[in-house]
């Protein structure tokens, strides 16, 4: 396969897990945004958390001044200046399917395009009005349906292999951030480890939902969540599609998969990293400090992303 | 001046012609309220599959659907034959003249066309001077312009030698044809041209000496007005599209670059002027190409098609020479007419053609799509003189042409069913043969009068049918 062909079907899906996981992100803070906020303001730090975990936070505060929830929304939502926005992925993902589109299928293609002009009658009629949680569903929904043409429609060859790639790449990331930020967010509280606070409870809970995970903790440990259990949960269970080992082990299984020789270190560092994850207990990773052994990991799932790109998207 | 056009539909008395009975007892059957529904089904398609092509100048609206129109043109068999006939005629002829013109110049010789006509023309590329091709084809793939005078009688309007586009739109219909209206295809048999891709690929794989070579499709980019032609093209074939910068040279070969290491490339179907194809031997300032691929070319390690230099023998100043060509090469008689062709660097020809502007259609030599020409009926006294100064300056760049009729097809348009002119563009295919498959590429002038068919000026397009009689 050409790589500039790979290149644009891994940010095709790249862009499209972003633009759902963006959704989540909004979808967890707007919630979260509405419950009772303890005298902490009328919930303006939860909806400028989105913005925090881009880092879109001081470009929207150059152009916007102040915290003001309907322009956040907005910026994080529509706004076709912030490239970071949902519509801005959803523009790039359109524009690296278009380029490629001899490549998938025609459902693929008619979705994703489908997805890009409903986008813009969407931003016409602005979030007011279209109603956001309406909004977060429908990405989501979008994304959802542009996975299952994929999965039922597309040859199971280099094609498929490197839209996954850039799926499972952006959601290890992706995890990575807003647990943190969730964790960051809740400050000494999280520390509470068997924290029965109420606060504690929504915002875990939220998050868990905002990863659509919600039902399998419960199921998993029978309790409200924590931050101990929600962190092994969705860094360390394989079974959990969103966790980052699950998503680690799907990287590992499709590069080794790939043709040609130029890949293995790539394929080696993904190995090591779900080799290590296997066989990490989450008391080390609470020892070491959640913070600090989440941005080692966001660090490493770059460095991945790094080494498939020299390894096959821009190969001579 | 009242004119006479032909009707494809209907005859002079109004009555419908015998291929067309299928459709036209369906059409009176079918409430029309259906037919709309069908229609905005079919834009609503066409818009979800991105079926678009791009305009040149519009900031705004880049992307664009062609318009649709669900009425078929139609062509009874026999009048088909005579037609493909005509096209692989034509086409073998311009092969010959091309393989001719870098070679030995027999015409030239022979004094059937004047010298400085082909040498001093600017599409003649000396780079093609003596190189054998395989084969001995230049134009693998053609385009030949048609349309039928007031008595229906058929004249090659153009031929399209370089880079010919529509096909795309020709299959595209067909399918949205059959999934609007199955019905119709039950009860009338249409020849199917679902294979021309294949046809494509079998001409494409001949061009080339070596066993089952590697073919790609070359593109300028996803912002040419004809990407999505190519991307069909390159998926229906199951070939890679490539951009320039997605090969390199390397001693005289072509590569292209994979995810797996370099890939050899040996047929390129290139949908780049000659121009862009190298910055090291045409236009320097061009990103488009690929650096080292004209003298990969001349070792005879990659089939380019068509060929290089194609151009010198669709260029409207040559057009008026094919019918002598066919006498030429081939000792025949010419079974398709040439429209009549003043030529303007002529002081004579000049002459005419400034005496009877308001009647004559002029196009610039090295136009193309409905670009700079002027409709001497359809324009203005002041868009006329405008046009005459430009002629006059510059009269070797023109040539002109009784304003031919064009025959018309019902058409939706606003206020329902009306005649408007059509045109056809069948595909000419050169490889081991020259092949067609049945029809074309049908372009309708949505505007009512207007005989601009191009779908820059606003023109659409209609599936076009093969019927037996």
């Amino acid at each position: 396969m050409l790589s500039r062909t790979a290149s644009d079907l891994y940010w095709m899906s790249r862009y499209l897990e972003r633009a759902e996981n963006l959704a989540r992100m909004l979808d967890v803070s707007y919630s979260l945004s509405l419950m009772p906020q303890d005298g902490r303001g009328a919930g303006l730090d939860e909806l400028a958390m989105p913005l925090m975990i881009t880092g879109t936070l001081e470009d929207y505060l150059q152009r916007h001044g102040e915290l003001h929830a309907e322009r956040m929304l907005n910026y994080f939502a529509l706004d076709a200046e912030n490239p970071a926005s949902i519509y801005c992925c959803l523009q790039a993902a359109r524009s690296n399917a278009h380029a490629v589109r001899g490549r998938i299928t025609a459902d693929m293609w008619e979705n994703i395009n489908a997805s890009w002009l409903e986008m813009r009658g969407i931003a016409v009629q602005g979030l007011g009005r279209y109603g956001m949680s309406r909004f977060c569903e429908w990405v989501k929904e979008r994304s959802h349906l542009f996975r299952g043409a994929t999965y039922g429609t597309i040859m199971r060859g280099d094609a498929y292999s490197f839209i996954r790639l850039g799926v499972f790449i952006e959601r290890a990331d992706n995890t990575l951030r807003l647990l943190d930020a969730r964790y960051e967010l809740l400050g000494e509280d999280a520390d509470e480890v068997s924290d029965s606070s109420a606060r504690g409870y929504y915002q875990w809970s939220a998050l868990l939902k905002a990863l659509s995970s919600f039902e399998a903790y419960t199921e998993l440990y029978r309790g409200a969540p924590d931050a101990a259990q929600v962190a092994e949960m969705l860094l360390l269970r394989p079974d959990v599609p969103r966790s980052l080992h699950a998503c680690l082990l799907e990287l590992a299984q499709i590069l080794i998969q790939l043709p040609g020789i130029n890949g293995r270190p790539a394929q080696r560092m993904a190995a090591e990293l779900e080799a290590r994850l296997r066989y990490t207990g989450i008391e080390e990773v609470l020892a070491v400090g959640l913070h600090d052994w989440l941005s080692e990991y966001i660090l490493q799932v770059r460095q991945l992303g790094a080494a498939i790109h020299s390894a096959y998207l821009e190969a001579a | 001046m009242t004119r006479t056009f032909y009707d494809e539909m209907y005859d002079a008395q109004g009555v419908c012609r015998p291929h067309y009975h299928g459709f036209a007892s369906w059409l009176a059957q079918t409430p029309p309220e259906q037919l709309a529904q069908r229609r905005r089904e079919a834009d609503l398609l066409f818009h979800r599959a991105g079926i678009t092509f791009t305009l040149y100048g519009d900031e705004e609206g880049t992307e664009r659907l062609i318009p649709f129109d669900t009425i078929p043109r139609s062509i009874p068999l026999s009048e088909w034959r005579m037609v493909e006939r005509g096209c692989i005629q034509r086409v073998k002829a311009l092969n010959l003249f091309l393989d001719d013109l870098y070679h030995g110049q027999r015409i030239l010789k022979a004094g059937i066309i004047p010298r400085e006509q082909v040498l001093a023309n600017e599409c003649y590329q000396l780079a093609m001077q003596g190189l054998d091709l395989h084969r001995g084809i230049y134009a693998h793939i053609a385009g030949v312009d048609l349309v039928r005078d007031g008595d229906g009688t058929y004249y090659v309007l153009e031929d399209n030698l370089r880079t010919p586009s529509g096909v795309s739109y020709m299959l595209e219909d067909r399918k949205m044809m059959m999934r609007l209206f199955p019905e119709l295809f039950a009860a009338q048999r249409v020849a199917p041209i679902d294979h021309y891709p294949n046809l494509l690929l079998s001409t494409l794989k001949s061009a080339s000496p070596v066993d089952n070579p590697n073919v790609v499709v070359l593109t300028p980019g996803r912002f040419n007005s004809a990407y999505f032609e190519h991307a069909f093209l390159a998926r229906e074939m199951g070939v890679e599209l490539v951009e320039g910068a997605d090969l390199f040279v390397r001693d005289e070969h072509v590569f292209m670059r994979t995810t797996a290491g370099p890939r050899p490339v040996d047929v390129i179907y290139r949908r780049l002027d000659d121009a862009y194809l190298d910055p090291l031997a045409f236009n320097p300032d061009s990103m488009l190409g690929v650096p080292g691929l004209l003298s990969a070319y001349r070792s005879g390690n990659v089939v380019l098609a068509n060929a290089i230099g194609t151009g010198v023998a669709d260029d409207k100043s040559i057009y008026p020479y094919v019918t002598d060509m066919i006498r030429f090469y081939l000792d025949e008689e010419p079974i398709l007419r040439n429209v009549p062709t003043w030529q303007c660097r002529n002081p004579a020809e000049l002459s005419h053609v400034l005496a009877n502007l308001e009647q004559l259609v002029v196009k610039e030599t090295q136009g193309s799509g409905g670009y700079g020409m002027l409709v001497g009926p359809a324009s203005s006294k002041a868009q006329i003189e405008a046009f005459r100064a430009r002629l006059q300056a510059n009269p070797g760049a023109y040539i002109a042409q009784p304003t031919l009729s064009l025959s018309t097809c019902p058409t939706f348009v606003e206020s329902g069913v009306a005649p408007r002119h059509i045109d056809l563009r069948p595909f000419v295919l050169t490889g081991e043969e020259t092949r067609l498959v049945p029809g074309g590429l049908t372009r309708v002038a949505l505007r009512e009068g207007s005989l601009v068919v191009n779908s820059s000026q606003g023109g659409g397009t209609k599936d076009t049918w093969v019927v037996e009689d």
